[in-house]
């Protein structure tokens, strides 16, 4: 476990530190994901929560920079004001984690979050227009930029967003950002079974309505009840009330569609983001996977575990169950015959250290892999077992 | 004028035993080696350049192009991927000792699933070709490139290509679910798959605008959406550059994101104009094409608030589309500006950086003086929302002085984007005719780094090579772990 902490202050001072590091780090922002994929193996821990603020930002340009340990919700409340948001609706997952502190954008960035909104608006890697980091040489380097198109040389954002800190240390990043919708509301249906929830699900994002969040509540919205299909419409308000109308009325024949107006919505939609749905008690592991939606429900079957919670239309799968080998095994042997990927995002330490986290690449893959990160981290420095033993 | 590295004389001294080892790998129909036939390859987009390479090979599966990867790989011989050869930066360009591999025989569409939204298509499918074979049920495949009719999604993954939409649905990188790859080695690789966000590094954005430097992708897999009710645009010209820019900063931040916004200026209005009648104003600065979607009564409504929003920066004229075929008609110059530009004059270049939207009249101001400084013609249309600007620099290409001049004057405008916070290429690619200016934008550390990165996927630099990189350092082989 990690004991001493580095914050530094400066990029050029994170860069030397790096530089004269002759053991491994473990990288982080606040911390508050320590519990996800596997332990660090490292004495000592390098974070960014010194180096915050915006640093540049653009309404009309739908752009805003800011530096690596900056708190998100500094950064949404900046938004908000302008009638702005962070376009992926990433989870804090503060009550997943029990962290006291704010996620930072980088630590969010990192770990590519993406809540609900991703179905329709993309993934946060995808609003990701131009990083700064330092590589485990102690090198500061840039990709992208703030324009919204750029295709200028390799996508180093995509490498990074999503890498853990193992590829380099985030120290700045510039996002593309969307005008909040000035109203939105929710249509809840409920269904017979997980498969007809997601044929809900389909039917309401393969219409012409524009749904930007589509998910799916095993044990519905009260107790006592059975699954639950949801789908939001987010635009203008006379928008809203005329898609409403018009998709409660083409999905009629799957059945009655309840409206929630628009703070009923908005709660539903915060929850489901931090996974309160999911209902995992706090000893329980946590998984998420990821599949075609028309395979979700057969992963929650093959995983044989009632804590569930579908999101994404039925392809983004969280589940939640005892914390031990069985059940990872059986989560793992779901995603994959299923044809997705799986990450352990919660467990106590001894299974994330006992099992892998996520999937395995193909051999090919992982040699390509094994030398991008001697290219990125030649020492081996930069969050070493954080994502595989032993890389 | 850009250099392309010398052939290496032991590859061309067995050419012979090469296109018989080809020739061995490959049905007879699938390997051209006559100099005749070589010729269609030479070139691609960038026709100021041309090269025919040592053989060309059309394979029609996955095994087909592994199969000549691993020859390749063992033989030492550098080869190009080619789709349907649309690059306007040079990036199917073949070197004289390359075999270029071309993807257009791989054509096929492999499944559609519309309960999921995706489609599995081979890499040769044409971008339109996909939305094509979906929309009879509503759906489409949504970058869309000026090129859609000819290019093909392989070479779009290897672009990352755009489009006129791309400021409300994304970019290819935003729209792909998996790719079936093949390595320099030949091995055959599946990357993500029918779910968004693989766990583990983001190897799918990374290919994605690699132009052809990582590997060949030979499937792709790709998300497709339901179309909206329907779409309608309106016209409005302005007075100034500058009132048309303030116009651009005014919509976006006013909260709405129009699924189009495209700027053109005096002669690429003028040009369109000539060539399509379109009834564009010829008195105007400046034009804006605007495109919203929705039912009937919800595209009232964003016009109308548009329509607000531009009368508060004293517009020449606006012009709301009432139907569809109105519509059509305000998108009909647009559409065929590349066309329009050809007629003015034979050759031109097409520029590609983007700025920050901020800038945009004090960028055309300066690119205005150096087509006086050069003495060239220079059109410019323009993606607004997202800053991706299109200079049409005219030229003569039977003068090799006003070609020359027209290169130079093309990298002077690509280094004021770069110099007003922007970017050399956004989404036509670096290719050959950017590859030389990559130092304005990166450091030589970055630079360093992103040759490690090709050279951990690509070791022997055998991958279309002399492309996006400058020349000048020896390839730098990955560090030891």
């Amino acid at each position: 476990m990690s004991t001493a902490v580095e914050a530094p202050a400066t990029e050029a001072d994170l860069a030397a530190l790096i530089a004269g590091s002759t053991a491994p780090l473990a990288i982080e922002g606040n911390g508050t994901k320590r519990a996800m994929l596997r332990p660090v193996q490292a004495a000592q821990t390098l974070s960014t929560r010194a180096l915050t603020g915006i640093t540049l930002y653009r309404p009309e340009e739908l752009i805003i920079s800011a530096r690596a340990g900056t708190p998100l919700p500094e950064i949404a409340a900046a938004l908000a004001e302008r009638g702005q948001m962070l376009v992926a609706e990433s989870p804090s997952l503060g009550a997943l984690y029990g962290a006291t502190l704010p996620p930072t954008l980088g630590g969010l960035v990192g770990a590519n979050l993406s809540g609900p909104r991703r179905i329709s608006a993309g993934a946060m890697r995808d609003h990701v227009m131009g990083i700064r980091a330092v590589n485990g040489a102690g090198e500061v380097f840039r990709s992208g930029g703030r324009v919204l198109k750029n295709v200028t040389g390799l996508d180093l954002c995509k490498l990074l967003t999503g890498a853990h800190g193992t590829l380099g240390v985030i120290t700045e990043v510039t996002l593309k950002v969307l005008p909040r919708p000035p109203a939105s509301a929710t249509l809840a249906l409920r269904v017979a079974t997980l498969e007809a929830g997601v044929a809900v699900l389909s039917a309401g994002l393969g219409s012409p309505y524009g749904v930007s969040g589509a998910a799916l509540l095993p044990r519905g919205l009260a107790a006592g009840e059975g699954p639950v299909a949801v789908l939001r419409i987010e635009d203008f308000p006379a928008s809203v009330d005329y898609r409403c109308g018009k998709l409660a009325a083409e999905l009629a024949p799957l059945g009655e569609a309840l409206r929630l107006d628009q703070p009923a919505s908005e709660a539903l939609w915060q929850d489901i983001a931090e996974l309160a749905p999911l209902g995992a008690a706090p000893e329980h592991a946590v998984w998420r996977v990821s599949v075609a939606p028309s395979r979700g429900p057969g992963v929650v079957a093959a995983a044989g575990m009632p804590k569930a919670l579908l999101d994404w239309g039925g392809g983004l799968v969280w589940l939640a169950g005892p914390a031990t080998t069985a059940t990872h095994a059986a989560v793992v042997a779901a995603a994959l015959q299923a044809g997705g990927a799986f990450t352990l995002m919660r467990a106590p330490q001894p299974l994330r250290a006992a099992v892998a986290v996520l999937p395995e690449e193909p051999a090919a893959l992982a040699a390509i892999g094994a030398r991008v990160k001697a290219v990125m981290d030649p020492r081996g420095l930069l969050n070493p077992g954080r994502m595989r033993a032993g890389a | 004028m850009i250099s392309l590295p010398a052939p290496k004389p032991e590859i061309l001294a067995r050419r012979d035993a090469i296109v018989a080892g080809l020739a061995a790998l490959l049905p007879a129909d699938a390997l051209i080696s006559e100099p005749l036939r070589l010729k269609p390859y030479e070139t691609d987009g960038l026709s100021a350049y041309r090269q025919p390479p040592m053989a060309v090979v059309l394979p029609r599966s996955t095994e087909e192009v592994a199969a000549v990867l691993r020859f390749c790989h063992a033989e030492g011989i550098r080869v190009i991927p080619r789709g349907a050869g649309t690059s306007l930066s040079g990036g199917a360009l073949p070197l004289a000792d390359a075999v270029v591999i071309g993807m257009m025989r791989m054509n096929r569409i492999l499944e559609v699933d519309y309960a999921d939204r995706l489609a599995v298509v081979e890499a040769g499918v044409t971008n339109l070709g996909i939305t094509a074979h979906v929309a009879a049920q509503g759906f489409f495949y949504a970058p869309d490139p000026s090129s859609q009719l000819a290019c093909m999604i392989g070479g779009n993954v290897a672009m990352n290509s755009g489009g006129a939409h791309c400021l409300k649905y994304g970019v290819t990188a935003n729209n792909l679910l998996g790719l079936k790859i093949v390595t320099i080695a030949g091995e055959v690789v599946e990357i993500g798959g029918r779910h968004l966000d693989a766990a583990g590094y983001d190897w799918l954005g990374l290919l994605t605008g690699s132009e052809g430097q990582l590997a060949i992708v030979t499937e792709v897999t790709v998300r497709i959406l339901r179309g909206p009710e329907g779409a309608r645009a309106m016209l409005a010209a302005f007075p100034s550059t500058e009132a048309a820019g303030q116009a651009v900063d005014a919509i976006i931040a006013s909260g709405i994101i129009p699924v189009a916004l495209e700027f053109m200026d005096r002669p690429c209005i003028h040009a369109c104009e000539a060539f399509a009648h379109a009834g564009y104003p010829l008195d105007a600065e400046a034009m804006l094409i605007i495109e919203v979607e929705g039912s009937p009564a919800e595209q009232d409504f964003l016009l109308g608030e548009l329509k607000g929003i531009c009368n508060r920066f004293a517009p020449i004229s606006l012009k709301v589309a009432t139907t569809a075929e109105e519509s059509l008609a305000i998108w009909k110059g647009r559409k065929g500006a590349f066309g329009a530009v050809g007629r003015i004059s034979p050759d031109y270049l097409c520029m590609d950086g983007t700025i920050p939207t901020s800038q945009l009249p004090f960028v055309l101001r300066r690119i205005g003086e150096m087509s006086a400084q050069y003495g060239l013609q220079v059109a410019n249309v323009f993606h607004a929302g997202d800053g991706n600007l299109h200079p049409l620099i005219m030229f003569d290409a039977n003068n090799r002085e006003s070609f020359h001049k027209a290169e130079s004057f093309g990298a002077d405008i690509l280094r004021l984007c770069v110099e007003v916070g922007g970017c050399l290429t956004g989404e036509h690619g670096v290719g050959v005719e950017k590859r030389d200016l990559m130092p304005v934008q990166f450091t030589p550390g970055e630079l360093t780094q992103q040759r490690a990165i090709k050279a951990a996927f690509d070791p022997d630099w055998l991958l279309n090579p002399a492309k996006v990189f400058p020349l000048e350092d020896a390839p730098a082989a990955p560090r030891a772990a």
